[in-house]
């Protein structure tokens, strides 16, 4: 019998989460767009806290092929990691995009390591760092990592999760619709990461909600 | 002079930041809220907002479809589209459907702006 998740979310506190991935995602495409020059679209986010065989199956259930992916991990109140994942046949897309020119696939092929790592670097971070501000808490964020592979081995990067553990799981589509780029951003977090976002979340939601402006403050 | 505002967001926290920004500005005016495009248009035929605020991103119909219908309903409505996307296509989108853009997150002041623009003599 699978494992629940042993944390939940009350409704005001997943409405936050959404609204903070909205936030933090928007900001990253609009980095995005600055690299491509195209307007990235992007999906409704959803938000959900399960176990890691749920997240696996998710992950999988989205995508037959083989999966790659750029991962940050990221340290402070709460620790975890983000990852920017598109299937692995558009790789080359996205760095054709995102480097421009009429680049030979040797030269593409070359490139390819270097430019996911900061195209991955640019909207993680970009995401990270607004969701972090708007949590009024700084984290320390990894350099990136770009790591091939499927669903389950995404989930299990180590270091390896406890057994019992949950995960939060985020997902939202961006796409570049005329480089037919289509990706996901999804962001882990273990059980004592989940606790004390909650805790994060309510002072989140007071912020938005006893004050007439909602103004961050803002983290290093 | 009270008006009468739709504010459209599937988040409710989003919908009572919008409330919180609006009682500081125009505590007197009255409200309708909505959680998805379907709802909020039968609150523009049966309620007649003067002001619409919307949501870009959400399930099913999205903010910029709503707001454009919103105008096709009732051109007198005052709409203005709410997001963090704010990307230039996006905004464009909200101006072609006779829209006002207004980044997310939603402060008091741009929401000011945006509705002196529609009651001018009584903002100081």
């Amino acid at each position: 019998m699978a494992a629940q998740p042993s944390v939940t979310l009350g409704e005001l506190e997943l409405d936050a989460l959404t609204e903070l991935v909205n936030l933090g995602v928007s900001s990253a495409a609009l980095s995005l767009r600055e690299m491509v020059q195209e307007e990235v679209l992007l999906s409704v986010p959803s938000v959900s806290v399960v176990t890691r065989a749920e997240a696996i199956a998710n992950l999988e259930q989205r995508n037959t092929s083989r999966l790659v992916g750029v991962h940050q991990t990221f340290e402070g109140d709460i620790r975890g990691r983000a990852l920017l994942i598109f299937p692995e046949a558009q790789s080359l897309e996205l760095v054709r995009a995102v480097v421009g020119g009429d680049l030979s696939l040797e030269d593409l092929m070359e490139l390819e390591q270097e430019a996911l790592a900061e195209t991955g670097n640019v909207l993680l971070n970009g995401c990270l760092g607004t969701i972090a501000n708007n949590l009024g808490r700084s984290l320390r964020i990894s350099l990136p990592e770009v790591i091939h592979g499927n669903g389950s081995e995404f989930i299990n990067l180590t270091p390896p999760p406890r057994a019992d553990s949950c995960v939060l799981f985020i997902y939202i589509n961006f796409a570049v619709r005329r480089r037919d780029i289509q990706g996901y951003l999804a962001m882990l977090l273990d059980l004592p990461s989940l606790i004390a976002l909650k805790e994060l979340l309510a002072e989140f939601i007071e912020r938005a909600t006893a004050t007439t402006v909602v103004s961050p403050p803002h983290a290093d | 002079m009270t008006r009468k505002i739709l504010i459209v967001d599937d988040s409710k926290l989003a919908r009572m930041a919008v409330i919180k920004a609006l009682d500081s500005l125009h505590p007197d005016w009255s409200r309708v809220e909505a959680g998805d495009a379907v709802t909020a248009m039968d609150l523009v035929q049966k309620e007649a907002p003067d002001v619409a605020l919307v949501d870009f991103n959400m399930p099913g119909k999205n903010g910029l479809l709503l707001a454009a219908e919103v105008r096709q309903a009732n051109p007198q409505i005052h709409v203005a589209v709410i997001s963090a996307n704010h990307q230039v296509e996006v905004i464009n989108r909200a101006h072609a459907a006779g829209a006002a853009f207004l980044r997310k997150p939603l402060t008091s002041e741009a929401l000011d702006a945006f509705l002196s623009v529609l009651n001018p003599q009584s903002v100081p």
